[in-house]
Order: structure tokens, then C-alpha cells, then sequence
């Protein structure tokens, strides 16, 4: 964990993260985020023991809401912005037979 | 005029919403070439708004902001008007609905001008991140707004609108406030609603107003702010009339100032004029103490590793399929890899790759997990101080802004800017920048004020007394 961040390790983070990274963004991400890394790790030197971690700071439980039909967005509009839409729906490239 | 001014006139029928917008679109036309505040400015929606303004039944007369022109951060979706977030993946994109604190501030009788540049999606603190270039620092054109509601402050600080919208996350309110000299406030997390914001940390973000007046800001927050059945985070406690509790009165307030944090690097002209901001509320009868914050110094760590690591599951939406750019290519997997190469820039790559490996297995305990934990310990810092403080006060920033360019190629650096202002969201808190003075160099500079949860009435108030005294407020940048 305290090695610095691989050329490989970066096209394993990016794959995760669905980004394409060219070679110079592999270098580059791979210095910087070593660097911030390293700084991040200060979290190591807290003494964590028995401390709960806070993955939502709500002072009150969430606000519940009618569970009544509302109208939604119209298919029109739900489909305004997309970037490539036919017949209603939103069109993506083949993906059955994909690894 | 405050927004105040121009409410109470709008109200009386003896100022015209319409010629307010008119000026107010003549300036951005005559000085937004120059300093860049907004991505986009909607004359004609504007000016229509103005005019149903102008020709409003008599009963609608006591809008409480009725006619005041209002800039849009341009992370919040606004119906009908494209909506970027800074990003050039969105640069096509508009929203088929407003956001819940655009409609209550259209329903209130503001007049959306436009919307104004940031950080993509909110994540840096200087608008060098936006795809649609920097803004200006009006007090010094080749210096940082801040961000990452940099468009907003500029737009406040320039005389463009009384009024405008930010987010904060880190302190993406109240950083640029303090850079530009303006008021920023930060509300209380769950005080305003987030729907409609395009969000970058859910457990974070949180929408609130930069003004000049505290009584601008105290009338914004009071529409905004309330219960939203569109976010269940949004609290339905009563919102009070944030204005009627400004009355310049801080008799017996409890300051309290964690010293050993201000140890850890302040510019020493933001130190003084901090000082001398701290004499004015003792000079009103407030009282200033030492304090404690003792996980301070891990804020900036802990609040990147949540920030990114929420980022990374909230920018998975960027896929190319139902909004925003794409770029084809054979396979889907492909498709969602290219798209999101060549539509978020480096710092918005950066920011999700980090979160990606903070949650990755095998290191998510070493740095999520640790962060959250660590999250736990700063909430319970500021517990611990409010036992026996009213507010913490802190500079906005270690140092006033900072050169265009300076930092683009550290990101490190950049982050550190945060350092005053991580704390606050990462305990939900609600914090407010206020103009204090000003370095040599006739830079501003920001005091900054935390208060226990839905406090807000009292960071305002103080403010507003801070206000009294001081003049810094009516400082206006030569343009």
C-alpha cells in the first residue's frame, strides 16, 4: 500500500472508472495521485478504535413521502437531451455477445 | 442597490423590475467580456420574468424578491436553459426541469439573469477547472475568482446581481466569497433542498446564497430553504424569518477561535485583518476564547477521500446514453470509455480515479473507511467546542486569492486551499464568509464564521452586526 501508484495500477483504477486514458494522462495520473496518496495516508495516524464511521451527517431520519402516483417526465422530454434516441427509446451500441 | 432596495421598490411600484434587469444586463454586456462570469446569460427569459414582475396582480405584492436579478450557479438545473455544470460533457444539455431552489426563487419574484461558471462539477477552487475557461478576480484580473462558485462571486462582487446561487462541498460558497469580497453562506446540511443540483458528494453538498448584505443573504435563505418531498435529505423543520433576527445585537456571544489551527500557515495580512475582525464583534460585546479542534489537520484528507470517493459513484451517470456528449465506437464498454475521456477534463479524471481507488478492494479500509471514521472525529471536535461557543471563527482562507494559473499544475496545492473550510460540511455545519478587510495589495479577505446545526439565524445575525461596524461590505472593485 505504500508503494507508488504503477503505470498499471492506473489502467486498473481507469477500467473500473470506464475512462480511456491516453498514455500521457496513465504518467501523469500516476505521479499526481501518488503524491496526493501519500498525503491522504495522514488518515492512517488516527486512532480509530472503536470510533463509528459517519457516512451521512442527517441530523434526522430521511423525510418519507406519500407513496401516491405522480406524474413523471413525459417520454418526450425524458428524452431531449439524449445523444442518440429511436422509436422512444434510447439506442446504445451492440452489447449481447460482448465479453 | 441591495436586493433589499430593489425589492422594496419593486413592492412600492415605484421602481421597475424591467429597467432594474436592463441595467442590470447592460453591465454583464459592457464587463462580462472581461471578467467571465457567466456561462450563459438568458436575456429574454430575464426580461420576460421582469416584465410579469412589472405587470403582477396586486396581490402578489409582497413577493419577498420581487424583481431582484439573480445568478444561477450553473451546476443547478434551470428548465428550458442549457445547464453545463462547467463540464464539456454537458454542454448541450437542458434541463427539462428547475431545480427546487430555482423554481422557489422564481416563485419569490427573482429574475434568473443566467448562470454562472465553475469548477466542473463543482470540484476545484478556482474556476481554472471549468471547460469554458477561468473567471476573473474583479479585484485583480489576473488573479482566482475562487470556486468552485467562482461565477457567482464575481457576479456579486461586480455589481451584476445583489444576488446570486452557489453550492458548497469543501467551501465552494465560501472561499470564493472571501476571495472576492462578498458574503457567502454555507446552510446547515438537509436546511436546503439538493434536487435539481447535479451533484458531485451527496453527504456534502449543500446549495446556499452569496450576497452583499446579510440581510440579502438572510432573505434568500428563507425562500430557499424547507422541507422538498423531491429530497429526503431536505429537513422539514420550520424556516424562520431569517431577516426579522438581524437586528445588529451580539451582546454575549461566544466566539471561539482553535488557535493551534491558525498555526498551521495563514498568510499574515488575512491573519491580521481576521484579528481586527475579531476586536469588531468584541467592540459589539461578543466574547473570544480559545478553542479546540483537534482533528483539524486531517480535514483536507479525510474530506478528499469522501469527496472523491462519492464523486466516483455520482459521475457513473456520464455515460453517453441518456444526456450529455458521446462519442461512438463499437462496443458499449467502448463507447462509455471514450465518452468519458473526452467530455471530463483532467481535474474531474483525477478526482474520480482517486475515489475509484479509495473504494477499490483492498484499500477501501486504508482510506474510505478510515476517512469516514475520520469524519466521526472532526463532527465530535466541533460537539465538543459548541459545549462552550456560540460560533468557531476562522479566516475563509490561509491567504487571499491566488495568481490564475499558480496552482493549475499542483493539485495538491490547490486542495490545501480547503483547509479552513472542509471542516464545517464534513460535520454538516452551517458556516458563513464575511468581508473583513483587505491585504496591501488591495486584495479581500474572509472571516469566517461555523455554528452548531441550523444556526443559520445567528451566523446572519452576526453578520449583519459585523455589518454595522465595518465597511468592507460597500468596497467595490474598480472595473
Amino acid at each position: 500500500m505504500l508503494d507508488d501508484l504503477t503505470v498499471g495500477d492506473v489502467e486498473r483504477i481507469a477500467a473500473l472508472a470506464r475512462l480511456a486514458l491516453t498514455d500521457k494522462e496513465k504518467a501523469l495520473y500516476a505521479r499526481q495521485l501518488t503524491r496526493i496518496l501519500e498525503y491522504a495516508r495522514l488518515v492512517g495516524e488516527l486512532d480509530t478504535r472503536e470510533v463509528l464511521p459517519t457516512s451521512s451527517i442527517l441530523n434526522e431520519t430521511p423525510i418519507e413521502r406519500p407513496d401516491t402516483v405522480r406524474p413523471s417526465l413525459e417520454r418526450e422530454a425524458a428524452l431531449a437531451n439524449a445523444p442518440d434516441a429511436a422509436s422512444g427509446l434510447f439506442r446504445v451500441p451492440r452489447m449481447l455477445g460482448e465479453a | 442597490m441591495t436586493g433589499r432596495d430593489i425589492r422594496d421598490g419593486v413592492a412600492r411600484r415605484e421602481l421597475s423590475a424591467t429597467e432594474v434587469c436592463r441595467s442590470c444586463l447592460a453591465r454583464v454586456e459592457q464587463l462580462d467580456g472581461t471578467l467571465r462570469a457567466f456561462v450563459t446569460v438568458d436575456v429574454d427569459g430575464a426580461l420576460a420574468a421582469a416584465a410579469a414582475i412589472d405587470n403582477r396582480p396586486r396581490t402578489a405584492d409582497r413577493l419577498p424578491l420581487a424583481g431582484i436579478p439573480v445568478a444561477i450557479k450553473d451546476n443547478l438545473c434551470t428548465s428550458g436553459l442549457r445547464t453545463t455544470a462547467g463540464s464539456r460533457i454537458l454542454e448541450r444539455f437542458v434541463p427539462p426541469y428547475d431545480a427546487t431552489v430555482v423554481s422557489r426563487l422564481r416563485a419569490a419574484g427573482a429574475v434568473v439573469i443566467g448562470k454562472t461558471n465553475c469548477d466542473e462539477f463543482a470540484m476545484g477552487s478556482s474556476t481554472e477547472h471549468s471547460a469554458y475557461g477561468p473567471s476573473c478576480n474583479p479585484w485583480s484580473h489576473d488573479r482566482a475568482p475562487g470556486g468552485s462558485s467562482g461565477g457567482s462571486a464575481v457576479a456579486v462582487s461586480a455589481g451584476f446581481v445583489p444576488l446570486a446561487l452557489g453550492s458548497d462541498t469543501g467551501g465552494s460558497i465560501r472561499q470564493p466569497a472571501a476571495f472576492c469580497g462578498v458574503l457567502g453562506l454555507k446552510p446547515t446540511y438537509g436546511r436546503v433542498s439538493r434536487y435539481g443540483l447535479i451533484a458531485f458528494a451527496s453527504s456534502l453538498d449543500q446549495v446556499g446564497p452569496l450576497s452583499r448584505t446579510a440581510f440579502d443573504a438572510a432573505l434568500a435563505l428563507g425562500v430557499i430553504a424547507g422541507a422538498d418531498s423531491s429530497d429526503a435529505t431536505c429537513s422539514s423543520r420550520p424556516v424562520p424569518r431569517y431577516e426579522d433576527a438581524l437586528g445588529g445585537d451580539v451582546r454575549g456571544l461566544r466566539v471561539g477561535v482553535p488557535r493551534a489551527v491558525l498555526e498551521t500557515g495563514v498568510d499574515t495580512e488575512v491573519l491580521d485583518a481576521f484579528e481586527q475582525g475579531l476586536d469588531v464583534l468584541r467592540q459589539r460585546g461578543a466574547t473570544v476564547s480559545d478553542t479546540a479542534l483537534p482533528h483539524a489537520k486531517y480535514g483536507i484528507p479525510v474530506y478528499y477521500l469522501v469527496a472523491t470517493a462519492e464523486a466516483s459513484a455520482n459521475l457513473a451517470r456520464y455515460d453517453g446514453v441518456r444526456y450529455g456528449s458521446r462519442v461512438s465506437a463499437e462496443s458499449l464498454a467502448g463507447m462509455y470509455e471514450q465518452t468519458r475521456d473526452a467530455g471530463f477534463g483532467a481535474e474531474v479524471k483525477r478526482r474520480i480515479m482517486l475515489g475509484t481507488y479509495a473504494l477499490s478492494a483492498g484499500y477501501y479500509d486504508a482510506y474510505y473507511g478510515r476517512a469516514q471514521q475520520g469524519r466521526t472525529l472532526i463532527r465530535r471536535d466541533f460537539e465538543q467546542a459548541f459545549a462552550h461557543v456560540d460560533v468557531v471563527a476562522l479566516p475563509t482562507t490561509p491567504g487571499a486569492a491566488f495568481r490564475l494559473g499558480e496552482r493549475l499544475d499542483d493539485p495538491l496545492q490547490m486542495y490545501l486551499a480547503d483547509v479552513f473550510t472542509v471542516g464545517a460540511p464534513l460535520a454538516g455545519l452551517p458556516a458563513i464568509s464575511i468581508p473583513c478587510g483587505f491585504t496591501a495589495g488591495r486584495l479581500p479577505v474572509g472571516l469566517q464564521l461555523i455554528g452548531r446545526s441550523f444556526d443559520e439565524g445567528l451566523l446572519l445575525r452576526t453578520a449583519d452586526a459585523f455589518e454595522r461596524d465595518t465597511g468592507w461590505w460597500k468596497s467595490e472593485p474598480v472595473l
